[in-house]
């Protein structure tokens, strides 16, 4: 026997009893899914289906919390759903659905339980109580769930509204704002958990909370939530990976960018005693970056093989592809220098805080102030 | 490296200026915007077309060369790095490292490089023993594969993209392989030099094709003029189909083609769509667009302020133009555009305002409930609703001015009431002003048609008067004298009105009574016009044969309503009102039409770009190396990258290998057992 076959041996024995349970569940939602809606999806969305199952094992085994958060929102969300029993109207009359686990209000659970995060965060940082860091890492948690099953019962929603209406809601800028807040939410706590250390909560929820803050003027004075159908455009396989892939480079970037700040204050002496070593925050911005960096490339080349399909061209120079290239450039200028140069410190950090002002224009500067061929994410 | 980064930062300046300035435009605007001077520096610079500037292409051109030389420099040493132990390393060197150690190893040194061995495979290390009891170890050196695979990557991508950019076009026309023709040209006239054989390898364009019409080109762009690219097939549009969703966003378009092979004659039918295009013969063809197609309009026009004239029946053909003549003038009529379907939102706009306040009122926590709930509405009032279909047409006059038409054919409810919509607007910039002809109660045109007949008729005015005057005092004892200055200031009412509607009355009011009355007399004036035009319709309705209509609140209001519409009509260009009677609606696909030998060499390129991108972040290269001497062991280790967790992996191993090699006899045991 080999040596990696041994590995590999001992990577299976390891698995507990939680881990196949939790395994066996999701091929069988899979299985579900594919035995009752495959008359809804085209092949290339059912091999999408069938690779969520290994994905979703693979993440759940490698990262256990991630299991309870699939299985609770899972199972959230099935409640939901049969609260509805088909009928959207009942949104309004039930008391759970209205005034929790409807789409809307999960989503506003989200927004204010991420708020109360990012305070006891805060609370937690200055008076240096453990207690209260475990506190919000516990809110960051149950804000995830919310949001989780927002947008699951959404989907569900979404088909209520009419079957040609349904579509999986990553499909605006409302939609992907709560994305992108659930993400950069579940690489704060990754990292939380691998590094052993909550101080860097109240600088990551900070970009969350601003997010939020637009979630909720944009649900507030603009009515964005309302579920709308998909433009032709837009209805294609390719949005369900190509939109997650981006979405996971842009949470990585204000990520690394929040942790940068950090790592900007603690090297003038402000917060430092408080905050992990500068040696870690530098270590946390790089592996985020280099996720971010990843992610973000591939989301681009799904881009750009999306775009080949449905606008007749893989590179047009439109705006939004275009900032995604500035956005892309700088990461790379970013990582050369460090891994070739090995540069470190201040100057990193500052240039990973501009970052994220390149990527947030790229994200919704574009859609704000450039007309192209994304205008369907415009304010 | 410092000269390929600030080109990279060149390339993003430019790429900026690229999204902020619109590109391609045509180049009056730019003038318009920028004032001449600036104008031609910005030419200069290519500015308007950024990412075809000579300048632009030549920094790409440049960026590949040096990443291609890069490439070209590093292979060898790489490929050397990778294949190499370096298992006759010195122990000065190891103890260089970054990451070292020194522990005590009681084992005689065969045997500790024995469980090393084991130990460090188990790792997934391979390993190479070095002559002087040195054990040497690497696991994960193909990372520097991932260096040669995002750099080649890059120049893939680059050069497919430039096969696939308009520079290969460029390079045609600064040969002289072919010169572009005035765009107005007809396609069948187009001279052999503008025309593209079918085999060109590399080409962008658009083609234009009506239901039940064929295409066996496409057109490209090129600067003022066009070029003709033959294709392989002739594409034959069957079907354009449109749908939308009932809130009247699209939800398809789908061309169902024919394609035939100009070589063999053979043919297949095809079905294609936004998001899934068609691919033959190494033509890819998207759904691109849509347009009319030459939808055929059966129209009647009416004389709305010359209630005598018959009005004019006429077809006119989208996209096609006709001689329209109207008091001794003659304009062009060019028919513009036909929607079959116009979903508007008719929620009533007075109600939105008493909403807001309404949501004050509601407070923060009454807000948030509202939002609770299903994804579904906004709290908005909106009320969509297919209003059926429009057309559009331009009035053009001698002097090369046109006037834009926007003619609904049903009637719209409006405040609750059915009104047919006519806008009218001078330039393209502006917005419709609406003018808003009633509709009968059989929703039809007809009544409005005889009330404005009886209205603007001088030769019945003085009948009307009379019956106005007649009505009015009807029960009521009156002398002739007031009866006759009633039937006077009726006829002087109509008479007014019927020269330039309102603003010939508010010029009259001003003229003959003081200010401190006027509003008075305004009212006084406005209601002797209005049971004036009544008497007016009725008086038509009767020599039409039709019987007297009871006086009702809705046709007082039809009245009014009818009063007002005349005279904006007075505001209308060309007083003709064009109602639609029929319509054969004739839809047109736009597809793209593209040849890009570049792709497959693009996609490899991203496919080595993700495999480097992630072979060189994810994949750690680790170095042991491990010295056994004189009851020490030397262990050091080299990464490729000085992250924190090469510091838990040395030290990791380090604990491992000491437990291993500092022990006695008893825990050889549990090595062994454990293979």
């Amino acid at each position: 026997m080999s040596a990696t076959e041994r590995h590999g041996l001992m990577y299976w024995q390891s698995r507990s009893w939680q881990d196949w349970l939790y395994a066996l569940a999701l091929l069988f939602g899979v299985g579900y899914a594919q035995q009752r809606y495959s008359a809804y999806m085209d092949s290339y969305e059912q091999i999408i289906l069938l690779f969520a199952a290994p994905t979703g094992i693979a993440l759940g085994w490698s990262w256990g919390a991630l299991q309870r958060l699939f299985v609770g929102s899972a199972v959230l969300a099935l409640f939901s759903i049969s609260l509805y029993t088909q009928e959207l109207a009942r949104a309004d009359r039930v008391f759970l659905l209205k005034y929790l686990i409807s789409s809307q209000s999960a989503i506003l659970w989200m927004c204010a339980l991420y708020f109360a995060a990012t305070l006891v965060y805060w609370a937690g940082l200055l008076m240096r109580s453990a207690f209260a860091l475990a506190t919000a890492t516990g809110l960051t948690w149950a804000a995830t769930v919310f949001g989780l099953v927002g947008l699951l019962v959404r989907w569900y929603e979404s088909y209520l509204i009419g079957a040609d209406v349904g579509h999986i809601p990553i499909s605006n800028l409302y939609e992907v704002f709560v994305l992108f807040a659930l993400i950069t939410a579940l690489l704060y706590l990754y990292i939380e958990a691998r590094y052993a250390t909550r101080l860097m909560g109240a600088f990551v929820l900070l970009v969350i909370s601003a997010a939020i803050g637009f979630l909720l003027w944009y649900t507030f004075s603009r009515e964005a939530h309302a579920i709308q159908p998909l433009v032709p455009a837009l209805q294609s396989w390719w949005m369900k990976i190509h939109v997650p892939a981006n979405f996971i480079g842009y949470g990585a970037f204000a990520l690394a960018a929040m942790v940068a700040s950090a790592h900007l204050l603690a090297s003038r002496g402000v917060l430092a005693t408080r905050l992990p070593s500068l040696e870690v925050l530098d270590d946390v911005m790089y592996k985020s970056i280099a996720i971010g960096f990843a992610f973000f490339t591939v989301a681009t080349i799904l881009g750009a093989l999306w775009a080949a399909d449905a606008w007749g061209s893989y590179w047009q120079w439109d705006p939004k592809e275009t900032w995604a290239l500035i956005v892309w450039l700088n990461y790379a200028a970013w990582l050369h220098i460090r891994l070739t140069k090995g540069l470190r410190g201040a100057l990193l950090a500052w240039w990973a805080l501009i970052g994220l002002l390149v990527t947030t224009f790229a994200f919704i500067g574009v859609n704000m102030f450039l007309s192209g061929l994304h205008s369907y994410g415009s304010l | 490296m410092r000269f390929a980064i600030s080109l990279l930062t060149l390339v993003a300046i430019a790429s900026v200026i690229g999204t902020v300035l619109r590109q391609n435009e045509p180049l009056a605007n730019y003038l318009n915007q920028f004032g001449p001077f600036w104008f031609r520096v910005f030419e200069a610079a290519g500015l308007y077309a950024v990412y075809n500037a000579p300048w632009f292409i030549a920094i790409m051109a440049f960026l590949v060369l040096s990443t291609s030389v890069c490439i070209w420099r590093n292979t060898p040493g790489m490929l050397r790095q990778m294949a190499t132990y370096r298992e006759g390393i010195r122990e000065s060197s190891m103890r260089a490292m970054a990451h070292q150690t020194e522990f005590a190893c009681t084992l005689p040194t065969d045997e500790a490089l024995h469980r090393a061995t084991q130990y460090l495979q188990a790792q997934g290390f391979r390993l190479r023993a070095g002559a002087t009891g040195v054990l040497a170890a690497k696991s994960g050196s193909f990372s520097r594969l991932g260096y040669l695979a995002a750099h080649s990557a890059i120049v893939a991508i680059c050069v497919g993209g430039l096969l696939d950019s308009n520079v290969p076009l460029q390079l045609k026309l600064a040969l002289g392989e072919a010169r572009p023709a005035s765009s107005d040209t007809l396609l069948s006239q187009m001279p052999a030099s503008a025309r593209l054989s079918a085999d060109n390898a590399s080409f962008r364009g658009n083609t234009l094709i009506p239901e039940g019409g064929a295409s066996s080109v496409a057109v490209i762009n090129a600067g003022d003029g066009v070029l003709v690219q033959e294709l392989p097939f002739t594409l034959t549009l069957n079907r354009f189909h449109i749908e939308h969703y009932s809130t009247g966003q699209p939800k398809l378009f789908a061309s169902d083609v024919l394609v035939t092979d100009r070589e063999t004659k053979q043919s297949f039918s095809a079905r294609i769509e936004v998001n899934k295009p068609l691919q033959y013969r190494g033509v890819t063809v998207y759904q691109a667009s849509f347009d009319d197609g030459g939808t055929l309009l059966n129209l009647r026009g009416h004389h709305m302020l010359a209630p005598r004239a018959q009005p004019l029946q006429l077809n006119g053909r989208i996209g096609e133009s006709a001689e329209l003549r109207y008091d001794g003038a003659t304009y062009r009529i060019e028919w513009v555009g036909f929607r079959p379907i116009n979903v508007e939102n008719l929620a009533t706009v007075g109600e939105g305002g008493a909403n807001d306040t309404d949501r004050e009122a509601r407070g923060l926590f009454g807000r948030v409930r509202d939002q609770m709930g299903s994804g579904r509405e906004g709290m908005t009032p909106r009320e969509l609703r297919n209003v059926g279909p429009s057309f559009s047409y331009k009035l053009r006059d001698a002097a090369g001015q046109a006037r834009e038409y926007n003619n609904y054919q049903l009637p719209v409810q409006i405040d609750g009431r059915p009104v047919f919509l006519t806008g009218v607007r001078d330039t393209p910039s502006d917005r419709f002003r609406y003018v808003r002809i009633p509709a009968d109660e059989a929703l039809g045109i007809d009544e409005f048609l005889r009330l404005r007949a009886g209205l603007l008729d001088p030769s019945l005015r003085a009948a009307i008067a009379q019956r106005f005057a007649a009505n009015a005092v009807r029960g009521g004892s009156v002398s002739p004298a007031l009866q006759a200055r009633l039937a006077e200031s009726a006829e002087r009412a109509l008479t007014t009105f019927s020269a330039r509607g309102y603003q010939s009355v508010a010029e009259f009011l001003e003229q003959a009574v003081p200010e401190p009355e006027r509003d008075g007399a305004a009212q006084i004036y406005l209601r002797v016009l209005q049971g004036a035009t009544w008497e007016a319709w009725q008086l038509r309705r009767e020599k039409d044969r039709l019987p007297v209509l009871d006086f009702t609140p809705a046709r007082v209001q039809f009245v009014q309503d009818s009063l007002n519409a005349v005279s904006d009509l007075h505001f209308y260009g060309v007083p003709i009102w064009f109602s639609l009677d029929t319509f054969d609606e004739v839809k047109a696909s736009v597809f793209q039409m593209t040849r890009s030998p570049g792709r497959n060499l693009v996609y490899l390129g991203c496919v080595l770009l993700v495999l480097g991108v992630f072979a060189m972040l994810y994949v750690r290269e680790r170095r042991i190396w491990l010295l056994v001497r004189d009851g020490i062991a030397v262990l050091a280790m080299q990464t490729n990258r000085r992250t924190l967790d090469a510091n838990e992996t040395f030290a990791r191993h380090q604990h491992a290998l000491m437990a291993l090699l500092s022990t006695t006899s008893s825990s050889k045991g549990a090595v062994h057992e454990r293979h």
